[in-house]
């Protein structure tokens, strides 16, 4: 590589959101440029963003497109990028939703434009920064600098509850990383390094030390992703947040929790995840059954999406901690898959709400009528969200399941149960909105989609079969590093016994 | 014993040049009559930037002056400089402000100007009597400035209050120096580390009249840094004290005054660790507790800032609290302190910040974005840096305050220091609440004044800069840690 790609990914949403910063002039101008800057800026990263992919080497499992300087001499901090087969998919799961977002926020955010979109471009930097970062504290710089432009998000453009849901967020995923960060302070001192890469390979912390440094950890991640019972921020934030926000929220920011746990915990701290595998599983199960009913009685659709999100990432954790080659590429893959899945059901919610403003599923019936293009749109991500073979979201849950299986048959039998129950209140949603008789006046003047939201789902639609029907293509990227990261924490637990959170409570 | 008093002068040149100035201004005000206030402030601020560069021009080697009185060397060059900083900002400031609220004496900056030059002797003191000397001009020239508004009623009452406080705190020290002085027979900061030194070394405790003075000394230090629990007199006397007053307050004598706590602790009594950590761990916890949790339900914010910085005193001495244990790994905790002078930066603008008229109560600054979005914004970034969100400048304080605790071991001092962070971000977050938030209800007329702009523009560009070149700053910071420590 002669110039930095990575960088330049993660930085020029940065500089589009400068670009618009400067724009002055009229009001409606303004918006307008603001609009064509951040889609074009985006539309370009997210190009770039495509070279990574292409020039990803296949079959090599360390790190690539690693750059390096110097950032804080006296802490002997570095600037580190790199991505792997772990975090190369996500990287280019945030750059894709971006524009996207852009392009559903275009008519439906009238007021502070140019704010929105400057939040959203470094929403963006900062997005792909958390996967890239190769060093502890340039990832905690941008994990935690995410809470900024999302609270922000949240609180100008949300609706009538966004006060409380903004603060909700904002301060709940602030206690949990500000725990992290005292447990990277922990590493950093004891090990005397920052670096990732390093970190992973050998970081040889005491036994004794890693279980409080993974439930400081975990403390962060099980709030971001989130697990059930710290997940409650979740409805509240989905249903406030403007469509977009939503989008972002659970397509990207939930998944750096999943990310979190195999960059993190799971090869920094073997021992402490060894440990606390059974707390990992009990948590996940509650998550995808308790939530998968709780989903089943909403009124809300935002809301009914923000629970199957809980759901789903329940399915994320088991896929996890089966600490499988299976499971962990199970987990991946639902990962990226519930990214592109349930951000597109965020959109199909956003296009009903931008003509009725309104997200109550009772006020909505036989949309099938009049809808046509939407009601078919909204059955793939539907059927995918449920996990119908052919789609993204079965190749993501079987994964996980055989995973799971090997770890523990009880726990994929319950964790199973979950898709029974997906499937259940998804189709129940879906009769309710797209089926039925069509009486409501107002209903059936609602018009299909025009082509801006038509040109928004296509290449969701597209990569939603793709990934379902030849998933080989993003398996073969993430497998080698799966497999070296199940290979190093085998070792790691051979080399030292560890006590059993099973055997402590059962004795 | 022989000076070279040539020598002597040169390195207190600084000084010189305030206290030169100062007594120059002050016949001019006398003599040139009211008019000429705007000429004497300018002029004010002329004489602290010269001062400023004189300092940052001199080699900043470690020197000693007046018989062991005087002490040069980076770490109090680098603290002088804050302190010219953060004063000749707000000297800078509080231009507009005093001709509007009637408050254009030429003695206020003439004022301004002795406790600058008292905060610099502060931190030049290498002897108990000169720490005293500078302490004493800092102070007495600060409450007259409370009360400088004769007519205000609130004013009248927070210089009062500031003045009886303030005097008892001055006993306290005085009390806790004289018992030094007398168990260890000397007012000298060298001689004192000498005595100390020597005591540990031999093995023998330290006597319990000489603990008492150590304790006396640090109350009344604590009391100027406004640290838990002598913080009583801080809420009040920035709630009463004119808004331009309170900037100051804010900026310069916390410095000071921690970079004294700093050298105190450190330099002669750096061998009785033990005896005074505990003070600091315990103190350090009540100041973050309680700035967190008593500025939730301020509703004036000055009062909340008042409580802000309690809590920001509070993460400075985990950095001190830490910085104790091991000479080998000492150096972070002073850069930890460093963003600190940022935040109070960050409350001089907000103190001054809509000077369309007075803001009082938080729930003024409701919809400034839609209003004032330049202040909106510049508002918003510091109280993000405040809450040590990353990648801002408050982020980088935190994280240097706490790494300085982790590496200690003070495992706990840590933890409880993010989890009141955590409380602490709710209220910063309420501000930006109501920025952006919440709609206006009448809007702020008046422009900004192009000087304050310029002063808020650059001091933004530095929070949000300095995550990109932090470079500067902490290496600055490292040079004067290592001189205090490393000798």
């Amino acid at each position: 590589m002669t110039w930095p790609l990575l960088s330049l990914v993660t930085f020029l949403p940065l500089v589009g959101a400068l670009f618009i910063l400067v724009i002055r002039g009229e009001e409606a101008m303004v918006a307008r440029n603001a609009r064509y800057v951040a889609l074009w800026t985006s539309l370009i990263t997210f190009f770039l963003s495509l070279f990574i992919w292409f020039n990803f080497e296949r079959g090599a499992a360390g790190f690539q497109f690693v750059e390096e300087a110097v950032w804080l001499p006296d802490l002997k901090l570095v600037y580190k990028m790199g991505v792997d087969g772990i975090s190369m998919p996500l990287v280019l799961l945030s750059t894709l939703l971006t524009p996207l977002c852009v392009l559903a926020s275009w008519d439906s955010i009238k007021h502070r434009v140019k704010e929105y979109m400057i939040a959203f471009l470094v929403l963006e930097t900062l997005m792909v920064g958390t996967f890239a970062a190769l060093d502890l504290f340039l990832f905690y710089v941008f994990f935690e600098g995410v809470l900024i432009p999302m609270f922000l998000i949240i609180g100008v453009w949300g609706g009538p509850r966004r006060v409380y849901s903004a603060f909700k967020f904002f301060l709940y995923t602030l206690t949990g990383s500000l725990l992290m960060l005292v447990a990277i302070l922990t590493i950093y001192f004891y090990t005397g390094t920052s670096d990732i890469p390093t970190l992973i390979e050998k970081a040889n912390l005491p036994a004794g030390w890693q279980l409080w440094l993974w439930l400081a950890f975990f403390a962060s991640f099980a709030v971001k992703l989130p697990m059930w019972p710290v997940h409650t921020w979740l409805p509240d934030a989905h249903v406030e947040a403007p469509t977009a926000g939503s989008v972002i929220l659970a397509g990207v920011l939930l998944k750096m929790g999943g990310y979190g746990f195999l960059r993190f915990s799971v090869p920094m701290m073997p021992q402490g995840t060894d440990f606390f595998v059974p707390l990992v599983f009990l948590l996940s199960v509650v998550a995808v059954i308790y939530t998968s009913l709780v989903a089943l009685a909403q009124q809300d659709m935002k809301k009914l999406i923000a629970y199957s999100s809980v759901a789903h990432m329940g399915f994320v954790t088991v896929g996890i901690f089966s600490l499988n080659q299976q499971g962990i590429e199970g987990a991946l893959f639902q990962m990226l898959s519930h990214g592109v899945v349930s951000a597109a059901l965020f959109l199909i919610v956003g296009v009903v709400y931008d003509r009725l403003h309104t997200r109550e599923i009772a006020r909505y019936e036989g949309l099938a009528e009049n809808m046509p293009a939407y009601s078919l749109v909204f059955m793939v991500f539907m059927l995918a969200s449920v996990g119908l073979p052919g789609t993204s979201g079965f190749v993501g849950e079987f994964l996980v399941i055989v995973g799971a299986f090997q770890a523990s048959s009880w726990i994929a039998l319950l964790t199973a149960s979950g898709m029974v129950l997906g499937a259940t209140y998804m189709l129940y949603l879906y009769r309710r909105v797209i089926f039925g008789v069509l009486t409501k006046p107002d209903l059936k003047r609602l018009l299909d989609m025009n082509w801006r939201e038509r040109l928004v789902f296509a290449p969701l639609v597209a990569l939603v079969l793709w990934m379902g029907i030849y998933p080989a293509s993003f398996l073969d990227i993430m497998g080698p590093s799966v497999e070296l990261l199940v290979e190093r924490y085998q070792t790691a637990l051979q080399e030292v016994e560890t006590p059993s959170l099973l055997a402590l409570v059962g004795g | 014993m022989t000076t070279d008093i040539g020598n002597d002068l040169l390195l207190i040149l600084p000084e010189l040049v305030l206290a030169l100035a100062a007594m120059l201004l002050l016949m001019i005000g006398v003599f040139g009559g009211r008019d000429k206030v705007g000429g004497v402030l300018w002029l004010s601020v002329i004489a602290v930037a010269v001062s400023a560069l004189i300092i940052l021009f001199s080699p900043g080697n470690r020197e000693v002056a007046f018989n062991g009185l005087f002490i040069v060397d980076s770490f109090g060059n680098f603290m002088k400089v804050l302190v010219l900083l953060g004063s000749g900002a707000t000297m800078v400031l509080s231009h507009h402000f005093i001709k509007r609220e009637g408050m254009a004496l030429f003695e206020f900056p003439v004022l301004l100007l002795f406790a600058t030059l008292g905060m610099l002797l502060m931190i030049s003191a290498d002897d108990l009597i000169s720490l005293y000397m500078g302490l004493e001009l800092q102070s007495l020239s600060l409450y007259v400035v409370a009360a400088i508004r004769r007519q205000s009623l609130r004013s009248s009452e927070a210089g009062l209050k500031y003045f009886v406080l303030g005097a008892l705190s001055s006993g306290m020290l005085l009390y806790g120096a004289s018992l030094v002085y007398g168990f260890a027979g000397t007012t000298s900061f060298q001689g004192l580390a000498t005595v100390f030194t020597d005591m540990t070394a031999a093995g023998d405790a330290p006597s319990i009249g000489l603990i008492i003075g150590l304790v006396f000394l640090l109350a009344g230090l604590c009391f100027k840094i406004s640290a838990v629990p002598f913080h009583m007199w801080t809420p009040d006397v920035y709630e009463g004290a004119p808004t331009a007053v309170t900037a100051f307050f804010a900026a310069g004598p916390k410095v000071a005054a921690f970079a004294l706590l700093m050298r105190v602790l450190l330099d002669p009594f750096g061998s009785l660790v033990s005896q005074w950590q505990q003070i600091i761990v315990v103190v350090s916890v009540a100041s973050m507790a309680l700035g967190a949790f008593a500025a939730i339900g301020q509703t004036n914010i000055k009062r909340l800032m008042a409580y802000s910085s309690i809590g920001h005193i509070g993460y400075a001495l985990v950095g001190l609290a830490a910085g104790t244990e091991e000479a080998a790994r000492k150096r972070h905790d002073l850069s930890g302190h460093l963003p600190g002078h940022d935040r109070r930066r960050l409350r001089l603008h907000l103190d001054h910040a809509p000077p369309g008229r007075l803001v009082e109560g938080i729930e003024d600054l409701r919809g400034l974005a839609s209003s004032q979005p330049l202040l909106a914004f510049t508002i918003a970034v510091f109280m993000f840096s405040l809450a040590g969100i990353p990648p801002l400048a408050g982020f980088f304080g935190k994280l240097y305050v706490f790494l300085a605790a982790v590496e200690s071991g003070l495992f706990t001092l840590a933890v409880i220091g993010v989890l009141t962070s955590a409380v602490a971000a709710f209220y910063y977050l309420r501000i930006v609440k109501l920025m952006y938030f919440d709609e206006a209800e009448e809007a702020f007329d008046k422009p900004i004044p192009r000087e304050v702009s310029l002063v808020i523009a650059v001091s933004t560009l530095a929070v949000v800069i300095f995550v990109f070149i932090p470079g500067p700053l902490t290496s600055g910071a490292e040079a004067a840690a290592a001189s205090l420590f490393g000798k």
